[in-house]
């Protein structure tokens, strides 16, 4: 690809609703073969951002190519080259799975007779064969998706947009569409996912861009971006509120770092480099000391921490205030979705 | 990109080689595609039928339990002025009645592939964006005539008898004009209107002004100022004009646009199309907004 190793490259990109800024010079980097994730609340601009990549929304600024291609002016050749999966790209809920499969690989301009034998192949790929003839409003949610996602693999995109792939799954239709995703990806798929969920991002992506209000606010490896937040901590609750003064110097003693403490939950805590070791030089102390300790351990921060260290603000209070950006009209469009389903039989 | 092994094994077609080196699309010119992806999207309308025949059922039943219940229940005390049989007034406008009502499938549909995020999807495509809705429309104009069939059937089932082929041709088409442009109502509609249930409200609107035609009754039978109103309604132009070809009782009427009838079932269609069409596509470009 002539991506120059990088198979989406945005620059400041902008997008406008009214006064709102969904995105406010955005950029991103997305290796060759990689999945990346983008990760951010509700409202963040993460989907604003997907749909300018996936061509279904002009920018007002800024620059993106995608496999190379600048999608403001070659847009028909960047959608030859990708595939979109999520929210807001669904499949036909009255077709069975192999119509829609069928159906979507003559318009990707395949001719009749190699869309079915596609079909045919991502039904098995995407372990689907055995529902293959049902209607997909019969599916589970996993299900769903994953015909969601072989209907974005019908030309073997060289990107993949993952909108919130697994939103609304339980945790096995999550599980299984994790799984899908992987194969792709060992398959030699770039991925660009965009998720709310940490836990996603951390499992799946090697590369990961925050972003917060229409901007990248980090860009990181998930373990590059833990250490920001200061790696490992020991982290001891005390049975006695009166102890919490002898416990923090004896945390002290062994943290590279200046001990903090919580009065209210009894807690002590401070960076270590020496996981085990302090650990045990902790406990033993305390107990030599008659400190009565109701928890001890060590945490790696949780990319929860990342965010609230990075923004000031936590991904739960943020997901609660949707319209940061163009979201409102995008969280209204998930409730009608769900509304939608309803009725989908009698549409 | 590489490292994607062949998938499919297919080669030696006619296609240039997909994005990451397996075989992609096959090559033609621009229209051949616009027409291809257009007839893909109506197959995938009318397999939607094929799937869910009891959809038809559902759109024919109001205007059929409306003729039995105008038909028989009131037939006794309704007048055709200038004579006729009332039933034989009143099948025409069962028909007319279908096509104005179509709008509202047109919308609901489109309400629905766009906020299940269907278009999107399309859009996400290389296919042509154009195919999109002109598949909705050729697929809607193909259902108009399935019904038209169904209730022609119904109708000479309740002896209803047309007389003349081309009288019969020309009805037909006038009654597909009719529906051809509420196509873009509906599209416009559907783009408009947030989600599939407010689409369903759609009828509660179209019902009084499907009513307040000539229909069911011929206006100078109703107070002046609503006969007018009746009157001048787009589709009691289509009704009378239909009446007037199938050779069936017109109901009289001797207003100017009464008496015009057949250049008004013409008109009207051509008028409604010129004011839909614009914002209908608007509302379709500024989804990339």
């Amino acid at each position: 690809m002539s991506g120059n190793g990088y198979a989406v490259r945005a620059e400041g990109l902008e997008k406008r609703y009214g006064e709102k800024r969904a995105l406010d010079g955005f950029d991103l980097a997305v290796r060759e073969g990689t999945v990346h994730g983008l990760l951010g609340p509700n409202g963040a601009g993460k989907t604003t951002a997907v749909r300018i990549l996936a061509t279904l929304v002009r920018l007002d600024g800024g620059s993106a190519r995608v496999a190379g291609l600048d999608v403001a002016s070659r847009p028909r050749e960047v959608r030859a080259r990708i595939g979109l999966t999520g929210q807001y790209a669904a499949v036909d809920e009255v077709l069975t799975g192999r119509q829609n499969l069928e159906m979507f690989g003559r318009l990707f301009h395949l001719g009749g007779r190699r869309a079915r034998r596609r079909a045919t192949e991502l039904l098995e790929q995407f372990d689907l064969t055995e529902a293959a003839d049902k209607g997909v409003g019969e599916y589970s949610g996993g299900m769903r998706r994953r015909l969601d996602l072989a209907a974005s693999m019908i030309l073997t995109p060289a990107v993949l947009f993952l909108d919130e792939p697994t939103t609304g799954l339980d945790p096995r239709g999550r599980g299984e569409v994790w799984q899908s995703v992987r194969a792709l990806v060992a398959r030699g798929t770039t991925v660009l996912l965009t998720t709310q969920y940490l836990e996603e991002a951390d499992k799946l992506a090697s590369h990961i861009t925050v972003i917060d209000q229409g901007r990248a606010i980090a860009d990181d490896t998930p373990d590059g971006l833990k250490n920001t937040v200061g790696g490992d901590r020991i982290e001891v609750v005390v049975a006695e509120r009166a102890d919490i003064a002898r416990a923090v110097k004896v945390v002290a003693r062994v943290s590279d770092g200046e001990p903090e403490s919580d009065e209210t939950e009894s807690r002590v805590h401070a960076p270590v480099t020496d996981r085990v070791a302090a650990l045990t030089e902790v406990a033993r102390t305390l107990q030599d000391e008659g400190v009565r300790v109701e928890d001890i351990g060590l945490r790696r921060p949780s990319l929860d921490d990342v965010f609230l260290r990075l923004t000031g603000h936590r991904t739960v209070g943020a997901t609660d205030t949707v319209g940061a950006t163009g979201a409102a009209d995008v969280a209204g469009a998930v409730d009608q979705e769900g509304a939608a389903r309803e009725k989908g039989a009698a549409a | 990109m590489s490292g994607v092994t062949g998938m499919t094994g297919m080669s030696g077609t006619s296609g240039v080689d997909g994005p990451s080196g397996v075989d992609g699309p096959i090559e033609h010119g621009r229209a051949y595609w616009v027409l291809a992806d257009c007839w893909n999207i109506v197959r995938r309308g009318l397999t939607h039928y094929q799937r869910q025949p009891i959809n038809i059922a559902w759109q024919l039943g109001f205007p059929i339990l409306s003729v039995l219940l105008y038909g028989y229940v009131f037939g006794s005390a309704m007048k055709v002025p200038g004579g006729g049989d009332y039933r034989d007034f009143l099948m025409p406008g069962m028909f007319v009645m279908t096509m104005a009502f179509g709008f509202i499938n047109t919308a609901t549909i489109v309400v629905y592939d766009s906020t299940k995020g269907v278009i999107d999807r399309f859009r996400s495509m290389p296919m042509s964006p154009s195919a999109i809705v002109a598949g909705r429309g050729v697929t809607d104009l193909v259902v108009a005539c399935a019904e038209l069939t169904i209730l022609m059937l119904t109708a000479l089932a309740m002896g209803w008898r047309p007389d003349g082929v081309l009288g019969f041709l020309g009805a037909f088409g006038l009654l597909l004009w009719l529906r051809f442009a509420l196509i873009w109502l509906g599209v416009w509609l559907g783009l408009l209107v947030p989600n599939p249930e407010a689409a369903g409200g759609l009828f509660a609107v179209a019902f009084p002004l499907t009513m307040i035609s000539s229909i069911f009754v011929a206006p100078q039978l109703m107070p002046d100022w609503l006969g007018f109103v009746a009157a001048w309604n787009p589709i009691s132009s289509t009704a009378a004009a239909t009446r007037e070809l199938f050779g069936t009782p017109v109901g009289g009427g001797d207003t100017w646009i009464e008496q015009h009838a057949l250049l008004m079932a013409g008109v009207w269609p051509l008028i409604l199309t010129l004011v839909f069409v614009p914002p209908a596509v608007r509302r379709f470009q500024k989804l990339s907004r």
